[in-house]
């Protein structure tokens, strides 16, 4: 596997949340408006890649390898727990109200499986330097996933677009469309229901986009063969 | 005690540790398949969310704050919850086999469970008090096991009906969920 489709595989071959079913709380619960779920994928984007880089870094000599590996899974939590110890200080220096707005999921990415799984499955034996790149392209395929979900949830929400909101004023008002068709902004999409509404329907339109694709992969095979066989006669 | 009557309620109904909070949601999709399975991951996450709760409370309160360390309560309390775990994995096994067989497979799962350690952390944000902390905790988790059991019968229910292909597994469930959450939304106008 090239570098460029390790960093590529995490946006939508192995997307930690569309395919994988992956981090679904904070999916679900931080995106109510795009800025949210930057936020959030800035967060993850830092813990994933540094802790990838560390639990790679402390399983590749193969010395500390056998002293670490029985008790992995503590070490794991301790290296984790710390860096989200950091990512908690830092926005809450830095970004106080969007610190506030997210809440307890900031240290909740702990618990967040996508990075767990990430240090199990893939650098605990792979280099330092292939970790981080997974870990970079695991991260952005997750951010990528919740933007879409906010994205959609934010427009038909509260009609807005909100980039940042911290300091310089980074929004867009789409309320003209609404009021050009006559109707509100869908309240709906903001409330619990609508996190699970907008996720069920991306996870049914992309089930659907690769039974298409399956099919049609089946019919091209069918077809080749036909014809093969009708040559062959 | 009105005070404790709100704080129940509203972790139970308005607050709903699943489909208002957000918290656990792994094991909603992945656990609520099936009632046994849906009643014994409940039971499991009512009695860890109290032990932890009163743990990490204590812990926090007598001894992190006296020190001035409340910074680090995020790992204190996931290596307090997963040591936790273990002990409790270990005292059912050894005093209560059957026990252990019901509830054995999801105690291992419980650790990374973000209602537990949410809980955990949501307690000492708010400040609650002792008798405070415990009737918040069990109300969550009995909340947990009510809502997961509700949507373990709905989703036997729907193994037995035609779903359209695209929406079969993951895209069902969340639709589910959303419907569930639409009820409980409502309670949200009582208090």
């Amino acid at each position: 596997m090239t570098m460029k489709e390790n960093f590529l595989k995490g946006f939508i071959k192995e997307n930690p949340l569309f395919v994988f079913v992956l981090g679904t709380c904070p999916a679900l619960a931080i995106t109510t408006t795009l800025e949210n779920a930057i936020g959030m994928g800035v967060a993850v984007l830092f813990v994933l890649m540094l802790s990838n880089l560390l639990v790679s870094l402390v399983t590749v000599n193969p010395k500390l390898r056998e002293l670490v590996m029985p008790v992995r899974i503590p070490v794991y939590i301790v290296l984790i727990a710390t860096l989200v110890v950091i990512v908690e200080m830092l926005m809450k220096a830095f970004v106080p109200a969007l610190y506030r707005t997210l809440g307890v999921f900031i240290p909740l990415i702990v618990v967040n499986c996508i990075i767990f799984g990430r240090a199990e499955a893939y650098a605990s034996d792979h280099k330092p330097l292939e970790s981080v790149i997974d870990g970079a392209g695991m991260a952005l395929g997750f951010a990528m996933a919740i933007m879409i979900i906010s994205l959609f949830r934010e427009i038909l929400g509260a009609g807005t677009i909100t980039l940042w909101s911290q300091g310089a004023n980074l929004s867009l008002d789409l309320h003209f469309i609404f009021e050009f068709l006559g109707i509100e902004p869908i309240d709906m999409f903001l409330k619990p229901v609508g996190a699970f509404m907008t996720f069920g329907v991306i996870m049914a339109v992309i089930a659907a986009a690769t039974n298409a694709k399956a099919e049609k992969a089946e019919k091209a095979a069918k077809n080749a063969k036909t014809g093969q066989s009708g040559v062959t006669k | 005690m009105s005070n404790l009557l709100i704080i129940a309620f509203s972790a139970f109904f308005i607050q709903n540790v699943l489909l208002t909070q957000f918290l656990g949601i792994c094991s909603f999709i992945g656990v609520g398949k099936k009632r046994s399975s849906s009643l014994g991951m409940g039971l499991a996450v009512i009695v860890v969310i109290l032990l932890a709760s009163v743990v990490t409370w204590t812990i926090y309160k007598y001894v992190m704050l006296p020190l001035d360390i409340g910074f680090m309560k995020t790992i204190v309390f996931i290596l307090v919850i997963a040591a936790l775990v273990q002990c409790i994995e270990i005292i059912i096994k050894r005093f209560s086999p059957a026990l252990y067989k019901a509830l054995g497979i999801y105690l291992p799962l419980i650790t990374t469970n973000c209602a537990v350690l949410g809980v955990a952390i949501t307690n000492v944000n708010r400040d609650y008090s002792f008798v405070e902390m415990l009737v918040y905790s069990l109300a969550i988790g009995l909340g947990y096991l009510f809502v997961m059991y509700i949507y373990a019968i709905i989703r036997e229910k729907l193994d037995r009906n035609p779903v359209p292909k695209a929406f079969q597994g993951t895209p069902i469930a969340m639709i589910v969920a959303a419907i569930l959450a639409i009820i409980f939304a409502r309670f949200g106008g009582l208090v």
